[in-house]
């Protein structure tokens, strides 16, 4: 029997980091960030790597803070704003940066997870993100080219699996976590629920375990970035 | 009187049609939800992978996990339904989305819209505006008919980095209401006591 559950979020992570290695990285702001991984990864010092993932956390947690120990050295992200060291780090030169459409984004890494090396969008087109790209036309639109995207690392947050690496997620911590799962070489995921196989409903799997290498369970802080209430 | 930002966001809220799928973008969009006519049902998106947002939470509703797009806390209703990242982006790219509310820069006279990047001051990144604008069915910007020096945003062409090429249908802002056109863009409505001669004046863009 293959084990792929590990103890802890730097257990799961033992003998994967190597500095310089691209890795995929789960969440919108800071809902659904695989914060336990993140938080190894820091400790661990991996450098240099490149990081795919919507946005970039902020200061002091989620990528920020890898991005504070300067263990970053790329980003392709849609979105960063809210992180004041990510703008100074990239006002100087001290840090690389490849926007992306989110909607390109998320196709790139679908595409890359199922094998499909590039596909052709309107998102871009007549903008910045379409030059030096090829452009194709379609039935009278003009469409660019876009490459799909693999790492060699995926980590990710989901709210339930079970030991053989089946996962459902929750709310809108969905996000990018179950496309990413599918598009590196290895996953590593964390849950707030680890389950035996067979107690998940194979109806309500969002993502098969074949996609998950190695699983963790361990304690989530889910901090919210802009908590907004309504007057009663 | 030109509009304030509710009464844009309120005169913003009359595109809608009932059985709209609809997405709001930041800002005074977002406050469109607030006048969404009681006669029409209307089904929010939020790019994050939701479909029928529900409005903001009380304290006891609070949930890490339920956010919308503008990353606020937010609640779900009877109908929602939740995805991932493509399957949204799917939605709107393939032309199921029918409305597009959302803020801009800069829009000119062809309908390029500028909303995502000043070059060397501001760096954020373009989100899903770039998505959006090439794959929802209708756009309309809801912004400032001028910018705080008095200079107009309605443009011949876009001097800011742009989010799209001719995609905007029609634009509210705090003067009144115009649409893209051949040619230009067409006076639709005026605010309360804003004269089109007004309009005219704090718009470089052709009005045809």
């Amino acid at each position: 029997m293959v084990n792929k559950v590990y103890a802890s979020a730097a257990e799961a992570l033992d003998g994967l980091l190597v500095d310089g290695m691209t890795v995929m990285a789960g969440g919108f702001g800071l809902c659904g960030i695989p914060e336990l991984c993140i938080a190894a990864m820091h400790d661990k010092g991996v450098r240099d790597l490149t990081v795919i993932s919507n946005n970039c956390g902020v200061d002091d947690f989620g990528l920020g803070i890898l991005l504070q120990a300067r263990q970053i050295k790329k980003m392709v992200s849609s979105y960063v704003g809210e992180n004041k060291e990510f703008e100074r780090q990239y006002l100087n030169g001290e840090l690389d940066l490849e926007f992306n459409p989110q909607g390109t984004l998320a196709e790139r890494i679908r595409a890359g997870g199922a094998g499909i090396p590039g596909f052709y969008t309107k998102t871009g087109v007549g903008t910045l993100v379409a030059e030096g790209k090829e452009h194709k036309d379609f039935d009278g639109e003009t469409y660019i080219l876009e490459r799909g995207l693999t790492a060699d690392l995926a980590i990710v947050k989901a709210w339930k699996g079970d030991t053989d690496g089946n996962l459902v997620f929750r709310k809108t911590a969905r996000n990018f976590n179950p496309e990413m799962a599918t598009a590196a070489r290895v996953t590593v995921v964390e849950v707030e629920e680890l389950v035996e196989v067979g107690e998940l409903d194979p109806d309500g799997i969002h993502t098969p375990g074949i996609f998950v290498h190695r699983i963790v369970q361990g304690a989530h802080e889910k901090r919210i970035e802009k908590r907004t209430l309504r007057e009663d | 009187m030109p509009w304030t930002r509710e009464q844009m966001a309120a005169r913003a809220a009359e595109e809608l049609e009932d059985g709209f799928y609809v997405n709001l973008g930041i800002g005074i969009p977002t406050l469109v939800a607030n006048y969404i006519p009681a006669d029409k049902d209307v089904t929010l998106q939020s790019e994050n992978g939701m479909l029928g947002m529900g409005p903001f939470p009380t304290e006891a509703e609070v949930d890490p996990d339920l956010i919308n797009a503008g990353k606020q806390t937010i609640t779900q209703i009877k109908r929602s339904s939740y995805f991932s990242s493509a399957d949204s982006f799917a939605m709107i790219r393939g032309g199921h989305i029918d409305l597009s509310i959302l803020g801009a820069m800069e829009v000119a006279e062809n309908g390029d819209i500028a909303n995502w990047m000043i070059p060397g001051k501001m760096v954020k990144g373009m989100g899903g505006a770039m998505d959006l604008v090439a794959g929802v069915k209708r756009v309309v910007v809801v912004m400032d008919h001028t910018n705080k020096a008095g200079e107009p945003k309605l443009l011949k062409r876009c001097t800011l980095p742009l989010t799209g090429t001719g995609v905007v249908d029609r634009i509210v802002t705090n003067l009144g209401v115009l649409d893209v056109v051949e040619g230009g863009l067409k006076i639709v409505e005026c605010a309360p006591e804003v004269r089109e001669a007004d309009i005219r004046a704090a718009t470089e863009a052709a009005i045809v």
